[in-house]
Protein backbone atom coordinates (compact mmCIF):
# COMPACT_ATOMS: atom_id res chain seq x y z
CA UNK A 1 0.00 0.00 0.00
CA UNK A 2 1.39 3.40 -0.90
CA UNK A 3 0.78 6.16 1.55
CA UNK A 4 2.40 9.27 0.22
CA UNK A 5 0.97 12.40 1.80
CA UNK A 6 0.15 15.53 -0.19
CA UNK A 7 -0.73 18.72 1.65
CA UNK A 8 -1.95 21.67 -0.41
CA UNK A 9 -2.94 25.06 1.03
CA UNK A 10 -3.81 23.61 4.41
CA UNK A 11 -5.15 26.44 6.54
CA UNK A 12 -6.99 26.52 9.82
CA UNK A 13 -8.06 29.11 12.34
CA UNK A 14 -9.21 28.61 15.90
CA UNK A 15 -11.98 30.67 17.43
CA UNK A 16 -14.75 32.57 15.70
CA UNK A 17 -15.39 36.08 14.43
CA UNK A 18 -12.89 38.80 15.32
CA UNK A 19 -11.24 36.61 17.96
CA UNK A 20 -10.27 33.99 15.36
CA UNK A 21 -6.58 33.17 15.19
CA UNK A 22 -5.18 31.85 11.95
CA UNK A 23 -2.75 29.18 13.09
CA UNK A 24 -1.87 27.75 9.70
CA UNK A 25 -2.09 30.30 6.88
CA UNK A 26 -1.39 27.84 4.08
CA UNK A 27 0.86 24.84 4.41
CA UNK A 28 2.24 22.95 1.43
CA UNK A 29 4.51 19.92 1.46
CA UNK A 30 4.47 16.32 0.46
CA UNK A 31 5.82 13.13 1.96
CA UNK A 32 6.75 10.25 -0.26
CA UNK A 33 5.71 6.70 0.48
CA UNK A 34 8.25 4.89 2.66
CA UNK A 35 10.00 8.12 3.56
CA UNK A 36 10.78 9.50 6.99
CA UNK A 37 9.87 13.15 6.87
CA UNK A 38 10.75 15.50 9.71
CA UNK A 39 8.84 18.59 10.76
CA UNK A 40 10.84 21.03 12.84
CA UNK A 41 10.19 24.53 14.07
CA UNK A 42 9.81 26.55 17.19
CA UNK A 43 7.18 25.87 19.82
CA UNK A 44 3.75 27.06 18.74
CA UNK A 45 4.56 27.07 15.04
CA UNK A 46 1.73 24.63 14.33
CA UNK A 47 3.53 21.30 13.96
CA UNK A 48 1.11 19.32 16.12
CA UNK A 49 -1.79 21.08 14.45
CA UNK A 50 -0.63 19.80 11.05
CA UNK A 51 -0.61 16.24 12.37
CA UNK A 52 -4.04 16.62 13.94
CA UNK A 53 -5.40 17.91 10.63
CA UNK A 54 -3.94 15.00 8.67
CA UNK A 55 -5.39 12.51 11.15
CA UNK A 56 -8.76 14.32 11.15
CA UNK A 57 -8.66 14.73 14.92
CA UNK A 58 -9.24 18.34 13.96
CA UNK A 59 -11.53 18.45 10.94
CA UNK A 60 -12.43 22.10 10.35
CA UNK A 61 -9.49 22.93 8.13
CA UNK A 62 -9.52 24.20 4.57
CA UNK A 63 -7.34 23.03 1.72
CA UNK A 64 -6.48 19.61 0.46
CA UNK A 65 -4.84 16.67 2.20
CA UNK A 66 -4.50 13.42 0.34
CA UNK A 67 -3.00 10.13 1.38
CA UNK A 68 -2.09 7.62 -1.29
CA UNK A 69 -3.77 9.89 -3.84
CA UNK A 70 -7.10 9.91 -1.99
CA UNK A 71 -8.61 12.91 -0.28
CA UNK A 72 -8.60 12.16 3.48
CA UNK A 73 -12.12 13.49 3.77
CA UNK A 74 -13.30 10.79 1.36
CA UNK A 75 -11.68 7.90 3.22
CA UNK A 76 -14.21 6.17 5.53
CA UNK A 77 -13.41 6.52 9.21
CA UNK A 78 -12.50 2.91 9.95
CA UNK A 79 -10.43 2.60 6.81
CA UNK A 80 -8.57 5.77 7.74
CA UNK A 81 -7.75 4.24 11.12
CA UNK A 82 -6.11 1.28 9.42
CA UNK A 83 -4.20 3.61 7.10
CA UNK A 84 -2.69 6.04 9.58
CA UNK A 85 -2.01 6.11 13.30
CA UNK A 86 -0.41 8.58 15.65
CA UNK A 87 2.07 8.39 18.51
CA UNK A 88 1.77 11.20 21.00
CA UNK A 89 4.37 13.25 22.76
CA UNK A 90 3.65 12.36 26.36
CA UNK A 91 3.41 8.65 27.19
CA UNK A 92 2.03 9.61 30.60
CA UNK A 93 -1.01 11.23 29.02
CA UNK A 94 -1.56 9.06 25.99
CA UNK A 95 -2.40 5.79 27.76
CA UNK A 96 -5.72 5.50 29.58
CA UNK A 97 -4.78 5.36 33.28
CA UNK A 98 -7.47 2.82 34.13
CA UNK A 99 -7.03 0.52 31.17
CA UNK A 100 -4.60 -2.35 31.13
CA UNK A 101 -2.36 -2.93 28.15
CA UNK A 102 -4.73 -5.75 27.20
CA UNK A 103 -7.70 -3.38 27.02
CA UNK A 104 -5.69 -0.71 25.23
CA UNK A 105 -4.56 -3.15 22.55
CA UNK A 106 -7.72 -5.22 22.19
CA UNK A 107 -10.14 -2.28 21.84
CA UNK A 108 -9.01 -1.44 18.28
CA UNK A 109 -9.14 -5.14 17.38
CA UNK A 110 -12.73 -5.33 18.63
CA UNK A 111 -13.75 -2.13 16.85
CA UNK A 112 -12.36 -3.41 13.56
CA UNK A 113 -13.65 -6.94 14.06
CA UNK A 114 -10.25 -8.58 13.69
CA UNK A 115 -9.56 -12.15 14.78
CA UNK A 116 -6.81 -13.74 16.88
CA UNK A 117 -6.60 -10.98 19.49
CA UNK A 118 -4.18 -12.87 21.71
CA UNK A 119 -1.75 -13.65 18.89
CA UNK A 120 -1.82 -10.15 17.45
CA UNK A 121 -1.24 -8.58 20.85
CA UNK A 122 1.67 -10.90 21.63
CA UNK A 123 3.29 -10.23 18.27
CA UNK A 124 3.03 -6.46 18.49
CA UNK A 125 4.28 -6.43 22.09
CA UNK A 126 7.29 -8.47 21.02
CA UNK A 127 7.84 -6.18 18.04
CA UNK A 128 8.18 -3.15 20.28
CA UNK A 129 10.71 -4.96 22.42
CA UNK A 130 8.64 -5.96 25.44
CA UNK A 131 7.72 -9.37 26.83
CA UNK A 132 4.23 -10.86 26.81
CA UNK A 133 3.78 -10.42 30.56
CA UNK A 134 3.34 -6.69 29.98
CA UNK A 135 -0.12 -7.47 28.58
CA UNK A 136 -1.69 -7.45 32.03
CA UNK A 137 0.01 -4.33 33.32
CA UNK A 138 -1.50 -0.92 33.91
CA UNK A 139 0.23 2.31 32.81
CA UNK A 140 1.27 3.16 36.36
CA UNK A 141 3.15 -0.12 36.53
CA UNK A 142 5.47 0.84 33.67
CA UNK A 143 8.32 3.27 33.09
CA UNK A 144 8.06 6.14 30.65
CA UNK A 145 9.98 4.28 27.98
CA UNK A 146 7.86 1.16 28.41
CA UNK A 147 4.71 3.26 28.17
CA UNK A 148 5.91 4.81 24.95
CA UNK A 149 6.60 1.34 23.58
CA UNK A 150 3.02 0.39 24.43
CA UNK A 151 1.80 3.57 22.74
CA UNK A 152 3.77 2.56 19.65
CA UNK A 153 2.34 -0.96 19.88
CA UNK A 154 -1.15 0.52 20.00
CA UNK A 155 -0.38 2.56 16.90
CA UNK A 156 0.92 -0.53 15.10
CA UNK A 157 -1.74 -3.06 16.03
CA UNK A 158 -4.03 -2.05 13.17
CA UNK A 159 -1.06 -2.35 10.81
CA UNK A 160 -1.19 1.17 9.34
CA UNK A 161 1.23 2.25 6.64
CA UNK A 162 1.59 5.85 7.81
CA UNK A 163 2.70 6.84 11.30
CA UNK A 164 2.35 10.40 12.56
CA UNK A 165 4.86 10.89 15.35
CA UNK A 166 4.43 13.96 17.54
CA UNK A 167 7.74 14.40 19.36
CA UNK A 168 7.71 10.75 20.40
CA UNK A 169 10.85 11.04 22.53
CA UNK A 170 10.84 14.53 23.98
CA UNK A 171 9.15 13.49 27.25
CA UNK A 172 11.69 10.74 27.84
CA UNK A 173 15.07 10.47 29.44
CA UNK A 174 18.02 10.92 27.05
CA UNK A 175 19.17 7.29 27.25
CA UNK A 176 15.62 6.06 26.64
CA UNK A 177 15.23 8.49 23.73
CA UNK A 178 17.91 6.67 21.76
CA UNK A 179 16.24 3.30 22.41
CA UNK A 180 12.86 4.52 21.19
CA UNK A 181 14.41 6.15 18.12
CA UNK A 182 16.24 2.94 17.25
CA UNK A 183 13.01 1.02 17.74
CA UNK A 184 11.26 3.39 15.33
CA UNK A 185 14.06 3.03 12.79
CA UNK A 186 13.87 -0.77 13.01
CA UNK A 187 10.08 -0.86 12.72
CA UNK A 188 10.20 1.32 9.63
CA UNK A 189 12.72 -0.99 8.00
CA UNK A 190 10.75 -4.11 8.88
CA UNK A 191 7.33 -2.82 7.92
CA UNK A 192 8.11 -0.30 5.22
CA UNK A 193 6.25 2.43 7.12
CA UNK A 194 6.03 6.07 6.15
CA UNK A 195 6.86 8.43 9.00
CA UNK A 196 5.88 12.03 9.46
CA UNK A 197 7.74 13.05 12.58
CA UNK A 198 7.54 16.26 14.53
CA UNK A 199 10.60 17.07 16.57
CA UNK A 200 12.46 19.90 18.21
CA UNK A 201 15.75 18.20 17.81
CA UNK A 202 17.75 18.41 14.59
CA UNK A 203 19.97 15.59 15.85
CA UNK A 204 16.90 13.33 15.66
CA UNK A 205 16.27 14.50 12.10
CA UNK A 206 19.89 13.84 11.28
CA UNK A 207 19.61 10.38 12.81
CA UNK A 208 16.54 9.12 10.98
CA UNK A 209 14.82 11.49 8.55
CA UNK A 210 15.35 11.59 4.80
CA UNK A 211 13.99 15.10 4.40
CA UNK A 212 12.58 17.71 6.70
CA UNK A 213 10.51 20.86 6.62
CA UNK A 214 11.20 23.91 8.75
CA UNK A 215 8.09 25.64 10.05
CA UNK A 216 7.82 29.22 11.23
CA UNK A 217 4.54 30.70 12.51
CA UNK A 218 2.38 28.21 10.66
CA UNK A 219 4.26 28.33 7.38
CA UNK A 220 6.71 25.90 5.89
CA UNK A 221 9.70 28.05 5.10
CA UNK A 222 11.82 25.42 3.44
CA UNK A 223 11.99 21.70 2.74
CA UNK A 224 15.52 20.35 2.99
CA UNK A 225 17.25 17.01 2.56
CA UNK A 226 19.04 15.56 5.57
CA UNK A 227 22.40 16.34 3.99
CA UNK A 228 21.64 20.05 4.31
CA UNK A 229 22.22 19.92 8.06
CA UNK A 230 25.96 19.31 8.02
CA UNK A 231 27.42 22.50 6.58
CA UNK A 232 24.10 24.33 6.85
CA UNK A 233 22.87 24.52 3.26
CA UNK A 234 19.55 26.17 4.10
CA UNK A 235 18.64 29.31 2.16
CA UNK A 236 15.85 30.76 4.27
CA UNK A 237 17.28 32.92 7.08
CA UNK A 238 15.18 31.30 9.82
CA UNK A 239 16.11 27.77 8.73
CA UNK A 240 19.78 28.81 8.60
CA UNK A 241 19.56 30.24 12.06
CA UNK A 242 17.88 27.09 13.42
CA UNK A 243 20.42 24.74 11.88
CA UNK A 244 23.29 27.02 12.85
CA UNK A 245 22.16 27.08 16.46
CA UNK A 246 21.87 23.31 16.51
CA UNK A 247 25.33 22.80 14.99
CA UNK A 248 26.84 25.26 17.46
CA UNK A 249 25.18 23.42 20.34
CA UNK A 250 26.52 20.08 19.14
CA UNK A 251 29.96 21.57 18.69
CA UNK A 252 29.88 22.85 22.23
CA UNK A 253 29.16 19.37 23.59
CA UNK B 1 0.43 -27.45 26.85
CA UNK B 2 2.63 -24.39 26.79
CA UNK B 3 -0.31 -22.22 25.82
CA UNK B 4 -2.23 -23.55 28.77
CA UNK B 5 0.64 -22.90 31.12
CA UNK B 6 0.78 -19.23 30.23
CA UNK B 7 -2.95 -18.71 30.01
CA UNK B 8 -4.06 -20.29 33.24
CA UNK B 9 -2.49 -17.89 35.74
CA UNK B 10 -3.85 -14.94 33.81
CA UNK B 11 -7.40 -16.26 33.96
CA UNK B 12 -6.99 -17.07 37.62
CA UNK B 13 -5.75 -13.61 38.46
CA UNK B 14 -8.25 -11.81 36.25
CA UNK B 15 -11.54 -13.20 37.46
CA UNK B 16 -11.51 -11.90 41.02
CA UNK B 17 -9.68 -8.66 40.18
CA UNK B 18 -12.77 -6.50 40.74
CA UNK B 19 -13.35 -8.31 44.03
CA UNK B 20 -9.74 -7.66 44.93
CA UNK B 21 -10.14 -3.96 44.26
CA UNK B 22 -13.27 -3.97 46.43
CA UNK B 23 -11.41 -5.71 49.24
CA UNK B 24 -8.57 -3.19 48.99
CA UNK B 25 -11.02 -0.32 49.21
CA UNK B 26 -12.72 -1.88 52.23
CA UNK B 27 -9.43 -2.46 54.08
CA UNK B 28 -8.44 1.11 53.29
CA UNK B 29 -11.74 2.39 54.68
CA UNK B 30 -11.38 0.31 57.84
CA UNK B 31 -7.98 1.83 58.55
CA UNK B 32 -9.31 5.28 59.35
CA UNK B 33 -11.64 5.45 62.37
CA UNK B 34 -14.13 7.87 60.81
CA UNK B 35 -14.74 5.97 57.61
CA UNK B 36 -14.72 2.71 59.58
CA UNK B 37 -17.53 4.17 61.68
CA UNK B 38 -19.46 5.01 58.52
CA UNK B 39 -18.90 1.57 57.08
CA UNK B 40 -19.91 -0.20 60.28
CA UNK B 41 -23.07 1.87 60.73
CA UNK B 42 -24.05 1.20 57.15
CA UNK B 43 -23.32 -2.51 57.59
CA UNK B 44 -25.40 -2.55 60.77
CA UNK B 45 -28.24 -0.79 58.99
CA UNK B 46 -28.24 -3.43 56.27
CA UNK B 47 -28.14 -6.28 58.81
CA UNK B 48 -30.95 -4.69 60.84
CA UNK B 49 -33.07 -4.20 57.74
CA UNK B 50 -32.45 -7.76 56.57
CA UNK B 51 -33.27 -9.35 59.90
CA UNK B 52 -35.92 -6.87 61.03
CA UNK B 53 -38.48 -9.56 61.98
CA UNK B 54 -35.91 -11.25 64.24
CA UNK B 55 -34.51 -8.11 65.81
CA UNK B 56 -37.76 -6.26 66.45
CA UNK B 57 -39.28 -7.13 69.82
CA UNK B 58 -42.84 -6.17 68.89
CA UNK B 59 -45.07 -5.82 65.87
CA UNK B 60 -44.39 -2.26 64.64
CA UNK B 61 -48.07 -1.71 63.91
CA UNK B 62 -49.53 -3.37 67.04
CA UNK B 63 -51.32 -0.79 69.19
CA UNK B 64 -51.63 -1.16 72.92
CA UNK B 65 -53.87 1.63 74.15
CA UNK B 66 -53.34 0.64 77.78
CA UNK B 67 -49.65 1.22 77.39
CA UNK B 68 -49.25 4.60 75.62
CA UNK B 69 -46.36 7.04 75.97
CA UNK B 70 -44.38 4.80 78.31
CA UNK B 71 -40.77 5.78 78.97
CA UNK B 72 -37.98 3.38 77.92
CA UNK B 73 -37.86 0.23 80.02
CA UNK B 74 -40.25 -2.58 80.81
CA UNK B 75 -39.49 -4.56 77.65
CA UNK B 76 -39.79 -1.46 75.47
CA UNK B 77 -36.15 -0.46 74.88
CA UNK B 78 -37.03 2.96 73.48
CA UNK B 79 -40.46 3.32 75.08
CA UNK B 80 -43.85 3.46 73.35
CA UNK B 81 -45.61 6.11 71.32
CA UNK B 82 -49.02 7.74 71.61
CA UNK B 83 -50.75 4.56 70.39
CA UNK B 84 -48.68 2.23 72.54
CA UNK B 85 -46.54 0.96 69.67
CA UNK B 86 -42.98 -0.10 70.48
CA UNK B 87 -40.60 2.61 69.18
CA UNK B 88 -37.58 0.31 68.98
CA UNK B 89 -39.44 -2.12 66.69
CA UNK B 90 -40.72 0.74 64.57
CA UNK B 91 -37.19 2.08 64.14
CA UNK B 92 -35.95 -1.39 63.17
CA UNK B 93 -38.66 -1.80 60.55
CA UNK B 94 -38.16 1.79 59.45
CA UNK B 95 -34.59 0.98 58.44
CA UNK B 96 -36.07 -1.02 55.55
CA UNK B 97 -37.88 2.07 54.32
CA UNK B 98 -34.74 4.19 54.57
CA UNK B 99 -32.66 1.63 52.72
CA UNK B 100 -35.28 1.27 50.00
CA UNK B 101 -35.30 5.03 49.50
CA UNK B 102 -31.49 5.18 49.37
CA UNK B 103 -31.23 2.22 47.01
CA UNK B 104 -33.93 3.35 44.59
CA UNK B 105 -32.69 6.94 44.52
CA UNK B 106 -29.09 5.83 43.89
CA UNK B 107 -29.86 3.48 41.01
CA UNK B 108 -31.94 6.17 39.33
CA UNK B 109 -29.76 9.18 40.06
CA UNK B 110 -26.32 7.63 39.48
CA UNK B 111 -26.82 6.44 35.89
CA UNK B 112 -28.94 9.43 34.83
CA UNK B 113 -26.48 11.95 36.23
CA UNK B 114 -23.57 10.04 34.78
CA UNK B 115 -25.00 9.70 31.27
CA UNK B 116 -26.29 13.27 31.04
CA UNK B 117 -23.09 14.72 32.49
CA UNK B 118 -20.54 12.74 30.52
CA UNK B 119 -22.44 13.14 27.25
CA UNK B 120 -22.76 16.89 27.71
CA UNK B 121 -19.14 17.23 28.79
CA UNK B 122 -17.69 15.08 26.05
CA UNK B 123 -19.82 16.25 23.12
CA UNK B 124 -19.83 19.93 24.06
CA UNK B 125 -21.51 22.43 21.75
CA UNK B 126 -25.25 22.89 21.58
CA UNK B 127 -26.10 19.57 23.24
CA UNK B 128 -24.01 20.62 26.22
CA UNK B 129 -25.71 24.01 26.41
CA UNK B 130 -29.21 22.53 26.32
CA UNK B 131 -28.47 19.82 28.88
CA UNK B 132 -26.74 22.18 31.25
CA UNK B 133 -29.51 24.82 31.08
CA UNK B 134 -31.95 22.09 32.10
CA UNK B 135 -29.79 21.09 35.06
CA UNK B 136 -29.40 24.78 35.92
CA UNK B 137 -33.17 25.08 36.22
CA UNK B 138 -33.26 22.13 38.59
CA UNK B 139 -30.30 23.40 40.56
CA UNK B 140 -31.75 26.85 41.05
CA UNK B 141 -34.30 25.50 43.56
CA UNK B 142 -33.38 24.11 46.98
CA UNK B 143 -33.88 20.36 46.64
CA UNK B 144 -36.37 20.08 49.50
CA UNK B 145 -38.57 22.82 48.02
CA UNK B 146 -38.46 21.20 44.60
CA UNK B 147 -39.29 17.76 45.99
CA UNK B 148 -42.12 19.38 47.93
CA UNK B 149 -43.50 20.79 44.71
CA UNK B 150 -43.20 17.42 42.95
CA UNK B 151 -44.85 15.50 45.77
CA UNK B 152 -47.59 18.10 46.01
CA UNK B 153 -48.25 17.60 42.31
CA UNK B 154 -47.99 13.80 42.36
CA UNK B 155 -49.82 13.28 45.64
CA UNK B 156 -48.27 12.36 48.98
CA UNK B 157 -46.96 8.80 49.22
CA UNK B 158 -43.65 7.06 49.76
CA UNK B 159 -43.23 6.12 46.09
CA UNK B 160 -43.90 9.67 44.96
CA UNK B 161 -41.44 10.93 47.54
CA UNK B 162 -38.79 8.61 46.05
CA UNK B 163 -39.57 9.85 42.53
CA UNK B 164 -39.45 13.45 43.70
CA UNK B 165 -36.13 12.98 45.47
CA UNK B 166 -34.63 11.24 42.46
CA UNK B 167 -35.80 14.04 40.19
CA UNK B 168 -34.09 16.62 42.34
CA UNK B 169 -30.92 14.66 43.12
CA UNK B 170 -29.50 13.96 39.64
CA UNK B 171 -28.52 17.49 38.53
CA UNK B 172 -25.57 17.91 40.91
CA UNK B 173 -24.26 14.50 39.80
CA UNK B 174 -24.63 15.49 36.14
CA UNK B 175 -22.83 18.76 36.82
CA UNK B 176 -19.96 16.95 38.45
CA UNK B 177 -19.70 14.29 35.73
CA UNK B 178 -19.72 17.00 33.07
CA UNK B 179 -16.94 18.95 34.74
CA UNK B 180 -14.88 15.78 34.98
CA UNK B 181 -15.63 14.74 31.40
CA UNK B 182 -14.52 18.14 30.16
CA UNK B 183 -11.12 17.76 31.77
CA UNK B 184 -10.64 14.34 30.17
CA UNK B 185 -11.99 14.87 26.68
CA UNK B 186 -8.89 16.75 25.51
CA UNK B 187 -6.58 14.02 26.80
CA UNK B 188 -4.31 12.26 24.35
CA UNK B 189 -5.75 8.85 25.25
CA UNK B 190 -9.16 10.03 24.08
CA UNK B 191 -7.59 11.27 20.83
CA UNK B 192 -5.91 7.88 20.50
CA UNK B 193 -9.25 6.11 21.00
CA UNK B 194 -10.81 8.28 18.31
CA UNK B 195 -7.95 7.48 15.95
CA UNK B 196 -8.68 3.82 16.50
CA UNK B 197 -12.18 4.29 15.20
CA UNK B 198 -14.06 4.24 18.52
CA UNK B 199 -17.50 5.84 18.24
CA UNK B 200 -18.53 8.68 20.55
CA UNK B 201 -20.75 6.28 22.50
CA UNK B 202 -17.91 3.84 22.96
CA UNK B 203 -15.56 6.58 24.12
CA UNK B 204 -18.11 7.93 26.60
CA UNK B 205 -18.85 4.51 28.07
CA UNK B 206 -15.40 2.94 27.96
CA UNK B 207 -12.99 5.83 28.39
CA UNK B 208 -14.80 8.76 29.97
CA UNK B 209 -17.10 7.03 32.45
CA UNK B 210 -14.41 4.99 34.22
CA UNK B 211 -12.56 8.24 34.83
CA UNK B 212 -15.64 9.96 36.25
CA UNK B 213 -16.83 6.99 38.30
CA UNK B 214 -14.83 7.56 41.50
CA UNK B 215 -15.92 11.16 42.00
CA UNK B 216 -19.52 10.30 41.08
CA UNK B 217 -19.50 7.46 43.62
CA UNK B 218 -18.13 9.77 46.29
CA UNK B 219 -20.69 12.41 45.46
CA UNK B 220 -23.49 9.84 45.47
CA UNK B 221 -22.46 8.62 48.92
CA UNK B 222 -22.31 12.15 50.29
CA UNK B 223 -25.65 12.81 48.63
CA UNK B 224 -27.23 9.93 50.51
CA UNK B 225 -27.05 11.97 53.69
CA UNK B 226 -29.12 14.67 52.00
CA UNK B 227 -31.49 12.07 50.58
CA UNK B 228 -32.11 10.65 54.05
CA UNK B 229 -32.75 14.13 55.40
CA UNK B 230 -35.04 15.06 52.50
CA UNK B 231 -36.99 11.82 52.90
CA UNK B 232 -37.32 12.47 56.62
CA UNK B 233 -38.31 16.05 55.90
CA UNK B 234 -41.01 14.95 53.48
CA UNK B 235 -42.19 12.36 55.99
CA UNK B 236 -42.21 15.03 58.67
CA UNK B 237 -44.35 17.29 56.50
CA UNK B 238 -46.73 14.42 55.86
CA UNK B 239 -45.84 14.26 52.19
CA UNK B 240 -43.69 11.13 52.24
CA UNK B 241 -44.46 7.87 53.96
CA UNK B 242 -47.99 7.93 55.33
CA UNK B 243 -48.84 7.60 59.06
CA UNK B 244 -48.97 3.97 60.04
CA UNK B 245 -45.67 3.34 58.23
CA UNK B 246 -42.70 3.44 60.60
CA UNK B 247 -40.74 5.97 58.55
CA UNK B 248 -38.34 7.90 60.77
CA UNK B 249 -39.30 11.38 59.63
CA UNK B 250 -43.00 10.61 59.94
CA UNK B 251 -42.38 9.25 63.45
CA UNK B 252 -40.81 12.55 64.48
CA UNK B 253 -43.73 14.42 62.95
CA UNK B 254 -46.32 12.57 65.02
CA UNK B 255 -44.11 12.52 68.10
CA UNK B 256 -43.66 16.29 67.98
CA UNK B 257 -46.98 16.89 69.73
CA UNK B 258 -45.89 14.88 72.77
CA UNK B 259 -42.30 16.09 72.70
CA UNK B 260 -42.39 18.11 75.92
CA UNK B 261 -43.49 15.27 78.18
CA UNK B 262 -42.27 12.25 76.23
CA UNK B 263 -38.81 13.04 74.92
CA UNK B 264 -38.23 9.50 73.61
CA UNK B 265 -40.80 9.88 70.82
CA UNK B 266 -38.61 12.23 68.80
CA UNK B 267 -35.17 11.57 70.28
CA UNK B 268 -34.68 8.02 69.02
CA UNK B 269 -35.88 8.53 65.43
CA UNK B 270 -33.86 11.75 65.40
CA UNK B 271 -30.75 9.93 66.57
CA UNK B 272 -31.30 7.26 63.92
CA UNK B 273 -31.49 9.87 61.16
CA UNK B 274 -28.47 11.70 62.52
CA UNK B 275 -26.35 8.55 62.81
CA UNK B 276 -27.16 7.26 59.34
CA UNK B 277 -26.65 10.57 57.56
CA UNK B 278 -23.43 11.14 59.52
CA UNK B 279 -22.29 7.64 58.55
CA UNK B 280 -22.87 8.40 54.87
CA UNK B 281 -20.94 11.64 55.14
CA UNK B 282 -17.98 9.98 56.82
CA UNK B 283 -18.06 7.10 54.36
CA UNK B 284 -18.09 9.56 51.46
CA UNK B 285 -15.05 11.33 52.86
CA UNK B 286 -13.28 8.01 53.33
CA UNK B 287 -14.13 6.95 49.78
CA UNK B 288 -12.63 10.17 48.49
CA UNK B 289 -9.28 9.06 49.87
CA UNK B 290 -9.74 5.41 48.97
CA UNK B 291 -10.65 6.07 45.35
CA UNK B 292 -7.62 8.24 44.75
CA UNK B 293 -6.37 6.86 41.41
CA UNK B 294 -3.07 5.65 42.80
CA UNK B 295 -4.82 3.77 45.62
CA UNK B 296 -7.48 2.30 43.41
CA UNK B 297 -5.10 0.62 41.01
CA UNK B 298 -2.94 -0.84 43.72
CA UNK B 299 -3.40 -4.59 43.59
N1 LIG C 1 -7.63 24.15 20.07
C1 LIG C 1 -6.94 25.30 19.91
N2 LIG C 1 -7.55 26.48 20.11
C2 LIG C 1 -6.87 27.63 19.94
N3 LIG C 1 -5.59 27.71 19.59
C3 LIG C 1 -4.92 26.57 19.37
C4 LIG C 1 -5.56 25.30 19.51
N4 LIG C 1 -4.67 24.34 19.23
C5 LIG C 1 -3.52 24.99 18.91
N5 LIG C 1 -3.67 26.32 19.00
C6 LIG C 1 -2.65 27.31 18.72
O1 LIG C 1 -2.01 26.93 17.54
C7 LIG C 1 -0.62 27.21 17.59
C8 LIG C 1 0.14 25.98 17.17
O2 LIG C 1 -0.06 24.96 18.11
P1 LIG C 1 0.67 23.56 17.98
O3 LIG C 1 0.25 22.74 19.11
O4 LIG C 1 0.43 23.04 16.62
O5 LIG C 1 2.19 23.99 18.13
P2 LIG C 1 3.48 23.08 18.04
O6 LIG C 1 4.25 23.55 16.88
O7 LIG C 1 3.10 21.65 18.09
O8 LIG C 1 4.23 23.48 19.37
P3 LIG C 1 5.07 22.56 20.36
O9 LIG C 1 6.36 22.34 19.72
O10 LIG C 1 5.19 23.40 21.59
O11 LIG C 1 4.29 21.31 20.57
C9 LIG C 1 -0.33 27.66 19.00
O12 LIG C 1 -0.10 29.05 18.98
C10 LIG C 1 -1.58 27.33 19.77
O13 LIG C 1 -1.81 28.33 20.72
MG1 LIG D 1 3.22 20.06 19.62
Amino acid sequence: MTSNVEIRNLSISFGEGPAAVKVLPGVNFSVEAGECFGLVGESGSGKSTVLRCISMLTDFWQGQISIGGRNVRDIPRLERCRLLQMVFQDPYGSLHPRQSVRTTLSEPLKIHGLDDHEGRMRRVIRDVGLTADFIDRFPHQMSGGQRQRIAIARALILEPSLLLLDEPTSALDVSVQAEILNLLVRLREERGLTYLMVTHDLAVVDHMCDRFAVMLRGEVTEVLPRAAIQGNHATHPYARELIGASLEYEGAL
Amino acid sequence: MTVKDTDMPRQASQLPSSLLVLRNILTFLMRSPTSAFGLIVLGLLIVIAAFAPLIATHDPYAQDLANTLKAPGNGHYFGTDELGRDIFSRLVWGSRISLTIIFLVSIVVGPIGMIVGTTAGYMGGRLDTIMMRITDIFLSFPSLILSLAFVAALGPSLNNAIIAIALTAWPPIARLARAEAMTFRKADYIAAARLQGASDMRIIFKSIMPMCLPSVLIRLTLNMATVILTAAGLGFLGLGAQPPMPEWGAMIATGRRYMIDSWWLVTFPGLAILTVSLAFNLLGDGLRDALDPKQMNRR
